[in-house]
């Protein structure tokens, strides 16, 4: 059976997308219900081969039979073992939460809502675990369709932005075809570890220079990584809140790993380190992307706006751990990655009730939010101290191997990005509980504090256990730290790093 | 000895935050305020239990998870944070006392989120007591910071918000910008974050580096308030005056301090201090910071304020006494976060109580409030003499390891610094009492109504204040708790 | 020069698509008319398409089909007398993509069109700002 697990993966999910599709027609109450158990099938999965390449044991699935350089195969290593953990329990736990909100926004859409959501989960699991680059740019483009469908879902802006996100991730899908097609020319060969097999006697190649610049740009450009980010806040802001707390969390991570991907495995550290020598240069992008992400985040006066430009400064920590080229930084990377993606589903959850009570999440609304929504700002406080950096939420420990992977490399720059922002996090989200917690002033002050506050109403069960879920999630997240890197990423640090 | 594995450190920790669901879903204030007591109690007999063992040397550790390389969330109970420990779990009762007198005199509102951020609080407190590395050390240290940012700001009008800012600013600003690179830092040079009583950093540092490390956290752990990162005490007064008394004059100041003496002793060591000459300069700042908070309470008319520009004098005091490097400056500076802790809280609980029974907070309008409140001014008496250091006030017991101290490290200047100082602390509190008693009835502005405040705020203050008195007499929990931390230290003795 | 004009006659299938592509970012940016931008998208595509196609090319080369004869079982096969198959494959997939790419973004401009009844960028995005 266990052999099967990284097919299964996706097959799951991919069939039970055409059952919630026609069951949209015959029974729509069966919609949920079924992409529950698609995205809860594959989550066992990928838990599944985690505990596999915890143990040892290899998982690879060849489609057809063909082995490698001629079949797509599927493989799962402790890097992506990890990842498509993280995309299938986030995929997972946003579903349930998302229930109640697609009833009260478009209830006539459910069915294609459940059809999407599921298929853009197949996508991102697929990107994660294929070995194939060109069968990479198919399920990216499987997961980047759905999700442009899904954002246009959203009311006012939402259609114009989702066309704006179109334009940019066609052109960055494209430039990841093209340096696909450059490999291709230089090697013969789409598969990855073929691909690494073939490439070192051709690193002096001009060919596979721009073969990596391109695949880079196009990847950056998908993630988000500044000054390409430009599609994303509006893409976020306006796309309906279950769809912004599944993309805003998954899509940029995912992308990140895709570029440690194709670095590690296709081009190798070597290369990319040593032969080209960009570090020093991707790490200031990244210094600039933390930096400006941030300031960009503190002229916004609309909470879920906010998160979308601390998602752009996210995107540079990732960024630039991995580019500072040691161990630290490669192990504070690919943590963060984990961690950010569970804190940016905490905050678009809460900011997800908020909506859902008040109908958007402008400051003017937060006002009295402490009184009337505890649950959801609760939450909302450990997933900002988690973006802050407090521990014993995971966000410290990822930031810590961070810094000391700026320390190590003698990167003070991005050191200084990194703290610099953590601040201003301090500075956006205490803005926010100032608002909700002094505001209105006069409504909680003097002797008898009548419930004369605004009126409101705390978000319904169905939200606020997901939501929970996740903010302790993201203690133990921390607190198991120790845990996931010495069993999981320690072995996915590439040689030259150790 | 080698140390015992045991859950009570853990325990400690936990009584206070497992007791914040019961409080959220108490409906009564009574049965929530019965909890508050309960937990308060529970966590000191838990500390107390731990002590016979602390007393005979040995450490008691409890190990959580092994966070990062080299590092764990451990627990570890050692004298000096047994000592701490006992301080705030005992003050936590007298001051959950008060607090009901207090809050229902006034009839405040968010009581519930009160108490629970309260206990929230001496959670993290004690932690910081407990932290058996500088990472512990870190978690609850940041826990203190975001728990009491409810309480400073618990009114939520305009001047709340101002200082909350300002609080935000100064606390969180100087753990993430400083605290938190400096340990990266000093992990980065040693690949450990584990307190040890000669220190952790290696001594072949750079001494520039070792130097700007050892500066970082002096200033990033802003709880202190060593000048320049003082200022926002005096704006925390805005908090109710039970949080002002046991936050402001007992855990998060002293929780600074405790974490200035941790990095001083176990990560840098005393050795290594001396090397570099580093002890010496971190007095001066301390002593600085004396004489300047000193000065500047003279100038002070609102009570509060007053005491708060005192506390962060006193509180130097205390890095003065581990920055003279010296055992019996050490001892000094251990004794004085007992010592200054009773007397302070007394004076704050005094302020508290005058405010609930006359609505008065300026010392001009408090002229012959001794005739109208004789207890809670005694209180004050008691406690002002403890401060300033007169026999019989247990002040005067730190007072006078810190003079030895100084004599001990050969720094004349700063025995200097000590004596003036003392001077004026007399001259600031005496005249408030003198005014307090001894002034016409003529003079006096108060309504012939005021009378004592409610039993629940005298009953704490009059109880702190004995204690204050006792302990010059029977000093013997701290002065062997201290001397024992002194000896780990540095192999010597105290005495 | 010699050695320019020389790269740009013998690659020429390469200046083609970085033409096409330039032409196609070109509309994506500077057209204001949303159906124009989504021409130049589909054009921006196309490019790649092209250059995919193009490198599969080998001079004299015939269709990759073996003829199955009893005689030539024992031969060994001339990769080099057969155009290379792959990257035609995969570009059915590319087109695929696109088309579906295309589908979607149409599907999404007639949703624009409904909620601010015209297809100009700027002026929708000056009814974005007056609302």
């Amino acid at each position: 059976m266990s052999q099967y697990y990284p097919a299964l993966l996706i097959a799951i999910p991919l069939l039970a997308a055409l059952f919630i599709s026609a069951s949209g027609w015959l029974r729509p109450a069966l919609c949920f219900p079924l992409a529950l158990t698609a995205l809860g099938g594959s989550l066992l999965v990928s838990l599944g081969l985690l505990s596999n390449v915890i143990r040892g044991i290899p998982d690879v699935y060849l489609f057809g039979g063909w082995p490698p350089p001629w079949g797509i195969y599927y493989r799962v290593d402790h890097l992506s073992a990890l990842v498509l953990a993280v995309v299938s329990i986030v995929g997972f736990v946003n579903l349930i939460a998302a229930r109640p909100a697609v009833e009260k926004e478009f209830p006539e859409k459910a069915a294609p809502f459940y059809t999407l959501y599921v298929l853009f989960v197949t996508g991102l699991l697929g990107m994660v675990i294929t070995g194939d680059a060109f069968n990479l740019y198919v399920l990216l483009e499987i997961a980047a369709i759905t999700g442009y469908a899904l954002i246009a879902l959203g009311k006012g802006r939402a259609p114009l932005s989702s066309l704006h996100y179109i334009f940019m991730g066609t052109i960055g899908a494209c430039f990841y075809l093209l340096g696909v097609g450059y490999l291709y020319i230089i090697t013969g060969s789409l598969n990855m570890e073929d691909i690494a097999r073939l490439l070192p006697p051709l690193y002096e190649s001009k060919v596979v220079t721009v073969a990596f610049v391109i695949l880079m740009v196009g990847i950056w450009l998908k993630m988000g990584f500044f000054p390409l980010h430009a599609w994303l806040p509006n893409a976020y802001t306006h796309a309906p809140s279950p769809v912004s707390s599944l993309v805003a969390p998954l899509m940029t991570k995912v992308m990140v790993y895709v570029m440690i991907r194709m670095v590690l495995t296709v081009f190798t550290v070597d290369y990319a380190f040593l032969v080209l020598k960009l570090n020093d240069a991707v790490v200031w992008l990244a210094v600039i992307a933390i930096v400006a992400g941030s300031l960009l985040a503190l002229a916004e006066k609309d909470v879920k706006r906010m998160l979308t430009f601390i998602v752009v400064a996210e995107v540079g920590y990732m960024v630039g751990g991995f580019w500072l080229g040691n161990r630290a930084g490669f192990i504070g990377a690919v943590l963060h990655l984990v961690n950010d993606a569970l804190m940016t589903l905490c905050l678009f959850l809460a900011v997800g009730n908020i909506v859902y009570a008040k109908g958007n999440s402008q400051w003017d609304s937060l006002p009295g939010l402490f009184r009337t929504m505890p649950w959801t700002m609760g939450a909302l406080v450990v997933g900002a101290l988690s973006i802050i950096g407090v521990p014993p939420t995971c966000g410290f420990f990822s930031k810590w191997y961070l810094l000391l992977g700026a320390i190590q490399g003698g990167h003070y720059g991005f050191l200084a990005a990194l703290l610099f922002s953590s601040l201003v996090s301090v500075v956006l989200f205490f803005r926010i509980f100032e608002i909700s917690y002094f505001e209105p002033f006069g409504a909680s002050h003097g002797p008898d504090h009548g419930e004369d506050g605004p009126a409101g109403r705390e978000a319904p069960l169905g939200m606020l256990v997901p939501l929970w879920m996740t903010a302790l999630g993201l203690v133990l997240l921390g607190l198991y730290t120790g845990e996931i890197v010495d069993r999981v990423i320690r072995h996915a640090v590439p040689g030259m790093m150790l | 000895m080698e140390p015992l594995t045991s859950l009570k450190p853990l325990l400690a920790v936990l009584v206070s935050l497992g007791v914040v669901p019961i409080l959220i879903s108490s409906r009564s204030p009574n049965v929530r305020e019965a909890w508050t007591f309960g937990a308060a109690g529970l966590k000191f007999l838990i500390v107390l239990s731990m002590l016979p063992a602390v007393l005979e040397g040995r450490e008691l550790v409890c190990t959580l998870a092994q966070v990062l390389p080299g590092v764990a969330f451990r627990l570890r109970v050692d004298a000096l944070g047994m000592l701490f420990a006992l301080v705030a779990s005992s003050l936590w009762i007298t001051t959950s006392a008060y607090s009901i007198g207090y809050m229902r005199g006034l009839k405040e509102h968010g009581q519930t989120r009160y108490f629970c951020f309260f206990a929230l609080a001496l959670s993290a407190t004690i932690g910081v007591a407990f932290s058996a590395n500088l990472f512990t050390l870190y978690l609850f240290y940041e826990m203190l910071s975001f728990a009491t940012y409810p309480l400073v700001t618990h009114h939520q009008d305009a001047k709340a918000r101002h200082s909350g800012r300002k609080y935000l600013l100064y606390i969180v600003g100087g753990s993430i910008g400083l605290v938190l690179p400096a340990m990266v830092l000093a992990y980065h040079l040693s690949g450990t974050l584990e307190f040890s009583g000669q220190g952790f950093l290696p001594h072949s540092g750079s001494p520039i580096l070792l130097g700007v490390l050892l500066f970082m956290f002096l200033f990033g752990f802003a709880k202190a308030a060593i000048m320049p990162v003082h200022a926002w005490l005096p704006a925390a007064m805005v908090a109710p005056t039970p949080v002002s008394a046991l936050l402001h004059a007992v855990a998060v100041v002293k929780v600074g301090v405790f974490c200035i003496l941790r990095v001083l002793t176990e990560v840098f060591g005393l050795d290594l201090l001396a090397s570099l000459h580093l002890g010496t300069a971190v007095a001066y700042v301390a002593a600085f910071t004396i004489i300047a908070a000193s000065l500047i309470a003279l100038t002070q008319d609102e009570l509060k304020r007053l005491l708060a520009f005192s506390t962060i004098g006193q509180l130097s005091y205390i890095v003065l006494g581990a920055a003279l490097l010296s055992p019996k400056g050490l001892m000094g500076g251990m004794i004085h976060i007992a010592m200054h802790a009773f007397g302070k809280i007394t004076l704050f609980f005094c302020a508290g109580a005058i405010f609930v029974a006359t609505g008065k907070k300026n010392l001009s309008e408090m002229a012959g409030i001794g005739k109208r409140m004789p207890v809670t001014m005694a209180a004050f008496f008691i406690g002002a003499l403890s401060i300033i250091g007169i026999p019989p006030g247990g002040g005067f017991l730190s007072k006078w390891y810190l003079v030895l101290g100084a004599l001990e490290a050969d720094q004349f200047p700063l025995l200097v610094v000590i004596l003036v100082s003392s001077l004026l602390n007399a001259a600031y509190f005496m005249p408030i009492v003198y005014r307090a008693f001894f002034v016409g009835s003529r003079e006096t502005t108060l309504p012939d109504t005021v009378s004592e405040a409610p039993i629940f705020c005298v009953a704490p203050l009059v109880v702190t204040a004995l204690i204050s008195l006792v302990l010059f007499f029977y000093p013997q929990p701290f002065l062997d708790l201290a001397e024992l931390a002194v000896q780990t230290l540095i192999g010597g003795t105290g005495k | 020069m010699e050695e320019v004009l020389r790269l740009v006659v013998e690659r020429y299938n390469y200046w083609i698509y970085i033409t096409l592509m330039m032409i196609g970012l070109y509309a994506l940016i500077a057209k204001n008319n949303l159906v124009k931008k989504i021409v130049g998208m589909n054009i921006f595509q196309t490019a790649v398409i092209l250059f995919y196609v193009s490198i599969g090319v080998k001079k004299g080369a015939t269709i990759p089909i073996i003829e199955h004869n009893y005689d030539m079982a024992h031969q060994a096969i001339r990769a080099a007398d057969y155009v290379n198959p792959l990257p035609h494959v995969l570009m059915l997939t590319a087109i695929v993509v696109s088309v579906a790419t295309l589908g979607v973004a149409l599907a999404i401009t007639i949703m624009v069109y409904h909620r601010y009844l015209t297809l100009e960028e700027d002026e929708i995005l000056k009814q974005i700002r007056e609302s």
